[in-house]
């Protein structure tokens, strides 16, 4: 990508959480610095406890930020009312790790992309419509709507139920993807569709995925850019190339040699 | 929502609380329509009659005479006298007298009233003997008077005019009446209590008043619990700090001094049961409070509620579709809870005089205050006291028992 | 000819469902381990290849039954026994089983050392406390683990110290055959190349004579045992040496699952994953032919009609498929 092309969507400065006060103090997020470009996929790595998941919640807003600065298209970020709230979520969505606990047990799964539909604008479209954009969707993830409509959360599998969450995304197409541990909770098998999926979402769309993962290996696979986090900062950060062949922190190099190989030889003497 | 109704009634624990609790609604609501009396009447004049059926006695003179040839009516009218304490006491009587112990057979009646009417003497008295036992003879002694005749009685009515009785007809040891045949009889199951009213009827129409209570008084506290629970637990921050003050403030005072104070204040006259329930439902909601607000944390950080405010959606649309229907089988339970103990906390304002008035409406507690005035249970009299402590341990169970079957169809972990 | 530790000739079990439903988990599945040597078991979730791992101990309990086949230990034919029977003779001292999330199985108000006392007394009543913590020391320290560890409650462990201890235990009565079912899943990078280690060292000490590995992660798999084989929808579809199967899988399904694993490694970001599109039939009505056929890239109308049996290839190797090796490496050549 050239240059003069990259726009700088989303970034923040001295981005800082801290829960509890006085002697229990802890400090999830520790002055984190980051660009994100339009059209990048990025991944920050880290293990539990590092506090990725922290950082991903406070850049969608779905937590207070206790020091620093998130800007988004050069901007600062004002959520402080529901409505700019509302405004910033049609900007920016998100993919959890649980499939399961991504639905509202008691809705059926027509609801969420309908409520996708509306929040674009399209509450007032006819129902054929709007039933032909949700196909549209579904045939995206390669789900089909007919098998679909009219069923509950607890009628669909665990992969399928992630693809949904792919098919919202395709419906609001937002500017920035959140994808916080997407695949950790699906067979190896599936993992390669769900992340063809989201890449193939990002061709179209051009939107920026920013992904949180444990997984060092998917984050080479898929990413432009690699975060290492450990202990709520950023040890390591670059391409993914550089961080991940030629890797000059120790925890970097420390999480590479950690996960097994099969070109290589993997050492386990290091233990 | 059908497989949940399917599954909660295949709870065993959940059906027999249910199979309880609706007798004894069904009671409270069908009784009243078969036995028209009025609960409160007061129809016998003394205190405390025993279950049983009475007959009138004067209609019964009147009545057709039946003559029933049965073999051991003799027997059972001797032996109801002739009890085994009394043939001791003969024996001892007897024994003293100087009559050799093996020859006093106690199981003949006939022998032993023979030998009796031979030897025994009003004036004589023992060695040992206290005059309280001499007198105790005596009238042993006249009771025992033509115990063994049969010969019938005969019955007398005094002459309107002259006041000179005259004989109107006899009875004889063989003659019965039929019982439906005999105008004036009255089943009274549960006898009466203190006041002369029919336990039975007085305690069903009890029953449903408690009943009303609970569920008015559950009605309030569930709603007021669950309303400030989901406010503090969603929203946080200041209301959440708010709504935990004036929690605490119920928590710290203890709510059944609350309650005596409120009832005490409102005085006598005001106190009907609808306003019990209402001050009982006021001061009772804190534990749903707490406990709804406690599940409500626990969802607020769901991913599916993340997702929902990441649509858009606004805050009440999030309490109502996405908190609510997770928290609602819990506050079924609560429900249930409520009402249980509102019910035994009727029963307790009542027991001290605290309760709804005592002239309109009786309730279970009130019927336990009585009791307890009257010393019931001092003097021997269970209907008036024991019928009213299992219905109020019925209800209390079989809700407790719905709760518990509710509890393992809705947590799974619970499941045996 | 080595010894063979575990031989499984035809295994079939099935479950029951609450409509009387019978659901073929485990179809006719034959699989040797040889002394010494150990065998992954991949597949992706629903594959049947826990409900193997319980039936291979003869753990069947409702609504899992067995139906037909025979497993035999060391030459000892355990088909058939009551689960009590198994509990008391074979669990522990002929098959150790780690199920998945074994470290959960701590109990919490037991120092390590009285679990190991409680383990070793069931099976050998006369062994004293001393004798029992000199042998625990020694293991865990082989294994890596310290020896403080005996002497503190699970609650103070991390998870993947949790796991390494229930393996250690596990194994401390020297059963000839481990059978870990994802025993890293829930861990950490770290920890999980612990535990893939005590289990490599298991095997290199002797300690176990065979060890089945299963999980759905294959680059374990491919650093870990001799062998693997791919299961789907109750059968397995294919089994050779891990290098083989890795890097030359024959059934369309396991190149399938080759072609998808994700590893760090240089010049993995250019290359396409291979994604397989649909889903595992539903075994309470499996199809009459290849399972997989609907799935198939490759797949003829013939796939469907009848059953396939696996197909032998020289050196051991099995394919379940309908082509024969030639015509499948010239199907993958053209793409």
């Amino acid at each position: 990508m050239a240059d003069n092309n990259r726009e700088i969507y989303l970034s923040a400065k001295g981005l800082t959480k801290v829960f509890g006060s006085g002697s229990q103090k802890t400090v999830a997020v520790d002055h984190v610095d980051i660009e994100l470009y339009k059209g990048e996929i990025v991944s920050i790595v880290g293990e539990s406890g590092s506090g990725k998941t922290t950082l991903a919640k406070m850049l969608l807003g779905l937590i207070s930020v206790t020091e620093g600065e998130i800007y988004f298209q050069g901007v600062k970020r004002d959520i402080r009312t529901q409505k700019k709230k509302q405004e910033y979520w049609k900007n920016i969505q998100a993919i959890f790790q649980d499939p399961f606990s991504s639905y509202n047990i008691f809705s059926k799964i027509d609801a969420v992309l309908l409520d996708c539909i509306n929040m674009r604008g399209g509450r007032r479209l006819p129902r054929a419509k709007k039933i032909e954009m949700m196909a549209e969707a579904c045939s995206f993830v390669n789900l089909k709507w007919e098998e679909l409509t009219n069923k509950y959360p607890f009628e669909l599998s665990g992969g399928q139920m992630q693809r949904l969450m792919i098919a919202r995304i395709f419906l609001l197409k937002p500017k920035i993807l959140l994808a916080d541990e997407p695949t950790s909770m699906i067979d190896a098998c599936s993992r390669a569709t769900i992340l063809e999926m989201l890449m193939n979402l990002r061709d179209e769309t051009g939107m920026t995925v920013i992904f949180i993962t444990h997984d060092i290996g998917l984050a080479y696979y898929v990413s432009d850019s690699v975060f290492i986090m450990e202990h709520g900062k950023f040890v390591e950060s670059g391409t993914a190339d550089s961080v991940i062949l030629y890797p000059s922190q120790p925890y970097t190099r420390r999480l590479i040699s950690d996960v097994p190989k099969i070109h290589e030889v993997w050492d386990l003497s290091t233990v | 929502m059908k497989n949940t109704l399917q599954q909660v009634f295949r709870s065993g624990k959940f059906l027999v609380g249910f199979v309880i609790f609706m007798a004894v609604l069904l009671m409270v609501i069908f009784y009243p329509l078969i036995m028209t009396a009025k609960p409160l009447a007061i129809i016998s004049q003394g205190t405390f009659f025993p279950p049983g059926i009475y007959v009138s006695v004067y209609d019964s003179i009147g009545s057709t005479q039946y003559t029933l040839l049965l073999p051991d009516a003799a027997a059972k009218r001797i032996d109801s006298t002739l009890t085994d304490q009394a043939r001791n006491d003969m024996k001892t009587w007897l024994v003293a007298d100087g009559i050799p112990a093996a020859q006093i057979n106690t199981t003949n009646s006939s022998a032993l009233m023979g030998l009796w009417e031979k030897n025994y003497d009003p004036k004589k008295s023992f060695s040992g003997m206290t005059f309280a036992k001499l007198s105790y003879y005596q009238r042993l002694d006249a009771s025992l008077k033509g115990i063994l005749s049969t010969t019938g009685i005969t019955i007398a009515a005094p002459d309107p005019t002259s006041g000179a009785l005259t004989q109107t007809g006899t009875v004889a040891q063989t003659d019965y009446v039929n019982i439906s045949q005999v105008p004036s009889v009255k089943v009274l199951p549960l006898g009466t209590d203190n006041f002369g009213r029919d336990v039975l009827t007085e305690l069903v129409k009890a029953a449903g008043v408690s009943l009303e209570i609970g569920v008015v008084a559950g009605l309030i506290a569930t709603s007021i619990g669950l309303v400030l629970g989901l406010l503090a637990g969603y929203i946080g921050g200041l209301t959440d700090d708010l709504i935990m003050f004036i929690t605490n403030l119920f928590t710290v005072i203890p709510t059944f001094v609350l309650l005596i104070l409120i009832s005490f204040s409102i005085g006598q006259d005001k106190r009907g049961a609808v306003t019990i329930a209402i001050v009982i439902g006021f001061t009772s909601w804190v534990w749903t409070a707490r406990a709804v607000r406690a599940q409500v944390f626990s969802l607020r950080n769901r991913d599916h509620v993340n997702l929902s405010k990441l649509s858009g959606h606004s805050i009440p649309r999030i309490i109502l579709t996405d908190i609510l229907p997770y928290i609602a089988s819990y506050v079924v339970m609560a429900f249930i809870l409520q009402i249980s103990s509102a019910i035994l906390a009727e029963a307790s304002l009542s027991i001290l005089g605290l309760g709804p008035r005592t002239t309109e409406t009786p309730t279970l507690g009130l019927m336990m205050n009585w009791a307890m005035i009257y010393m019931a249970e001092l003097l021997g009299k269970w209907w008036a006291y024991l019928p009213v402590l299992i219905t109020i341990a019925l209800i209390t169970f079989s809700m407790n028992l719905m709760n518990t079957g509710l509890d393992q169809v809705f947590n799974p972990a619970l499941r045996d | 000819m080595a010894k063979v530790m575990l031989e499984v000739n035809e295994l079939t079990t099935k479950y029951i469902t609450r409509f009387g439903e019978d659901v073929y988990a485990v179809d006719h599945v034959s699989l040797k381990v040889e002394e010494g040597k150990s065998l992954g078991i991949a597949g992706e979730s629903g594959c049947g290849k826990s409900t193997l791992a319980l039936s291979l101990m003869g753990y069947y309990f409702a609504p899992l039954h067995y139906t037909s086949g025979e497993i035999i230990i060391d030459g000892h034919n355990i088909t058939g026994m009551d689960p009590d029977a198994v509990r008391k003779s074979i669990l522990g001292t002929e098959i150790a089983y780690i199920p998945q999330s074994a470290m959960n199985a701590l109990n919490p108000t037991q120092k390590v050392i009285s679990i190991v006392e409680d383990v070793i007394h069931a099976h050998q009543p006369d062994a004293t406390k001393k004798e029992i913590l000199e042998l625990a020391k020694e293991r865990f320290g082989i294994l890596g683990l310290p020896a403080e560890v005996l002497q503190k409650y699970p609650v103070e462990l991390s998870g993947g110290m949790k796991q390494r201890t229930v393996i250690a235990v596990s194994v401390i009565l020297l059963p000839l055959v481990l059978i870990a079912d994802e025993p890293s899943s829930a861990l950490d990078v770290t920890s999980q190349k612990m535990v893939i280690k005590m289990l490599r060292d298991l095997m290199e000490r002797g300690y176990i004579k065979a060890m089945i590995f299963i999980t759905h992660e294959l680059p374990l798999l491919y650093n870990v045992t001799n062998d693997i084989m791919v299961m789907y929808a109750g059968q397995i579809v294919e089994k050779g040496t891990a290098k083989e199967t890795v890097f030359d899988p024959l059934h369309p399904y396991a190149k399938g699952l080759m072609g998808s694993i994700i590893v760090p490694e240089r010049g993995l970001r250019g290359v396409k994953l291979a994604a397989i599109p649909g889903v595992p039939p539903n075994l309470k009505n499996p199809p009459p032919g290849c399972r997989f056929a609907p799935r198939c890239k490759y797949a003829q109308p013939e796939c469907v009609q009848r059953m396939i049996y696996t197909m032998k290839v020289d050196g051991g190797r099995e394919y379940r498929c309908i082509m024969t090796e030639e015509q499948i490496r010239k199907a993958y050549k053209n793409g």
